[in-house]
């Protein structure tokens, strides 16, 4: 019976970690303790997180921890998509269209959200970045983007 | 005098026109993300990062800790106001100032914080001119192992000092230093845990982990319960305080300077710890403290002056030893390398006009502050209306950009997207990001220490407890976990990070 579910939770992401840590660290050169290899340190990093998963996880069987609450799924999955799509589009289409998408889609993501004012925020933020940070400062990204020859 | 004449250089290169034109921005922004809902320091000065490259490196630092101890001006405003802490430093502050400002002395409340604030600001530049120099010269001693024992000792105080449960902190500070071993291997050339993938050869890049961290993280966190900041604020008046207020407002100030400047220095959160500290002393020893909690001045001027004061003291472990004691001085760390300064204890002696140009910049700025936050209040109130449905798409946008511009590569948004994950779990699961972000940048540093202290001593582990200066700090880190460790102890911490 798991009491804590924070403690499970975290517990096992530190497990996850640290047995990567280790199982991958066997693949470089460990060294001596004069002259450390590549694999010496983070392979006791690896151990120290594995240990400490270990004692979590057990934790969370023993004592009781407050309850996670409620997972925002909603504002997760629209705010990361926004982020990888605008990734994804952002040398395809250029930043014309990439941008306000971004914006528009992760406003979207809030109770709150309504159309006027959002599309206001995209085409200002758009003009925004256009000028100060493409024209001013020179990040180099196309305004339009391959799929339209840019 | 040597002070006088290193405090003339540093109003030489602070006085100039541009320095004196990015003070002023940097403090703008940070009032600006002080009184803004949802938007920290950390953030900011991560999305500002890449555009600072293009600047010199005085006004870029000048600029970026403008914004750090400006955000803490804004902080108290939207306590005082609207009974909302802009910045988690503020947190104590609207107990009191809130009440202050529900009895129609908000004017009183907010030139209290701003008195208190510039007073405590002053006094911590002070500090930092006078303590700088002298600990860069004993840290100039440091050997490998001393410097690895000192990380080890800020990482236990960040530890320490972290909320929720110490287990979680510490596996945090180990998940931070594992992430931290991605790239390239210093010495061999090997190339660990970047599973091939070309872009990792240079490591995950620290703003890339803490946009996704502070920045998309904390906005997912924000979306979980939006609060809609319909507070109606009257019309503030009279800014002056009165004669009584004066006279009751110097001791908290203070006091409040006095402990904030200490507890600034340690790792963590020590200007968040600084304001709950102050508080929690007038109550104490306040001879007002029935009053406190009901509107008494001393519950603004106390903790107002403490997190000022943590904010600026905060920086002198990175300008004298080139460790950084939070998250934002990790931030300007990473700037000083990309603008080609080793931080560390040689900055002093080597760029004397860079290291006393900020220090004099912070005085002028807390100048600007205060007639930022006074006179020109009306701005402030009319932005804390800016609604969060609004203002985070743009964070979101700002962030894509800035972080794609820090390589010129889509595969960092990616990352960034991959770190806003985990930011949101880690604070779901009650685990802070802010030592691990600290771990994630001492990390690579300690393994180079390590190593360096180790060839030294021909493989003799016993290398740390040998030297006099490395096994000082070693005890501290043990006492500070023994003392943690402690029933006692631990429920006072609990009390004290409360917030």
């Amino acid at each position: 019976m798991i009491r804590s579910t924070k403690d499970f939770w975290a517990g096992l992401i530190y497990l996850f970690f640290g047995l990567c840590t280790v199982i991958i660290a066997r693949d470089y050169d460990t060294g001596t303790a004069l002259r450390m290899g590549p694999a010496y340190f983070p392979m006791l990093l690896g151990y120290l997180l594995t240990l400490i998963g270990i004692i979590s996880v057990v934790r969370s069987f023993i004592s009781h921890g407050t309850p996670i609450g409620e997972i925002a799924f909603k504002g997760l999955f629209v705010i990361i998509g926004s982020v990888l799509l605008f990734g994804f589009l952002v040398r395809r289409t250029g930043v014309v269209i990439a941008l306000p998408l971004l914006v528009m889609i992760s406003a979207s993501a809030s109770d709150h959200f309504r159309w006027p004012p959002t599309l206001i925020l995209a085409a200002g933020l758009t003009l925004f970045c256009v000028f100060v940070f493409l024209r001013g400062l020179g990040v180099p990204l196309p305004i339009w983007g391959s799929w339209f020859g840019g | 005098m040597e002070l006088i004449a290193n405090l003339e250089l540093g109003l030489e290169t602070a006085l100039t026109l541009s320095n004196l034109f990015y003070c002023l921005l940097g403090v703008f922004l940070g009032t600006a993300i002080g009184v803004l809902p949802g938007l920290g320091p950390t953030a900011t000065i991560a999305m500002l990062l890449p555009i600072t490259f293009t600047l010199e490196p005085v006004s870029s630092l000048i600029m970026l800790a403008g914004i750090y101890y400006g955000s803490q001006y804004g902080g108290s405003t939207t306590s005082i106001l609207v009974n909302l802490p802009g910045e988690a430093a503020s947190v104590v502050t609207t107990i009191d100032g809130y009440q202050m400002a529900k009895q129609g002395r908000a004017g009183a409340a907010l030139a209290t914080s701003a008195v208190g604030s510039f007073f405590a600001g002053t006094v911590a530049t002070f500090l930092i001119a006078a303590f700088g120099p002298p600990l860069a010269a004993v840290a100039l001693e440091f050997g490998p192992a001393d410097y690895f024992s000192l990380m080890v000792l800020g990482l236990v105080a960040s530890v320490v000092l972290a909320h929720g449960s110490l287990l979680h902190a510490i596996g945090m500070v180990v998940l931070g230093m594992v992430l931290g071993m991605v790239g390239t291997d210093v010495t061999s050339g090997a190339q660990r845990y970047t599973f091939e993938i070309p872009e990792l050869a240079d490591g995950i890049n620290f703003v890339t982990v803490a946009m996704g961290m502070f920045g998309l993280g904390e906005i997912i966190r924000n979306l979980e319960s939006e609060a809609q900041r319909s507070v109606i604020i009257s019309k503030i008046t009279n800014l002056m305080p009165t004669k009584e207020d004066l006279r009751r407002m110097i001791a908290p100030i203070l006091r409040g300077t006095l402990i904030g400047s200490a507890l600034g220095i340690l790792p963590g959160s020590g200007s968040i710890l600084g304001s709950f500290a102050a508080y929690s002393i007038e109550k104490k020893v306040s001879k007002y403290r029935d009053q406190l909690g009901k509107g008494a001045i001393e519950g603004v001027a106390a903790p107002e002056s403490a997190n000022n004061a943590g904010a600026q003291t905060s920086f002198i472990p990175m300008l004298t030893l080139g460790i950084p004691s939070n998250p934002v001085m990790a931030l300007m760390v990473g700037a000083m390398i990309i603008q080609g300064i080793q931080p560390g204890p040689s900055v002093i002696s080597e760029q004397p006009a860079l290291f006393w140009g900020i220090i004099v910049s912070m005085w002028i700025g807390n100048l600007f502050l205060v007639i930022l936050n006074l006179p020109m209040i009306g701005i402030w109130v009319r932005m804390i209306m800016v609604p969060y449905q609004l203002l985070y798409p743009a964070i979101v946008a700002f962030t894509a950009i800035g972080v794609f511009s820090l390589n010129n590569r889509e595969f960092d948004i990616y990352l960034m997207a991959i770190f806003g994950v985990f930011g949101y779990v880690f604070a779901k699961l009650g685990c802070e990001s802010a030592p691990m972000l600290l771990a994630f940048i001492l990390g690579p540093l300690m393994e180079e220490y390590l190593r360096r202290a180790l060839l030294i001593s021909r493989g003799n582990p016993w290398v740390f407890v040998q030297r006099p200066i490395s096994v000082t700090l070693l005890a501290l880190a043990a006492l500070a976990m023994l003392a943690v460790s402690l029933p006692s102890f631990s429920k006072t911490r609990e009390v004290a990070l409360k917030g």
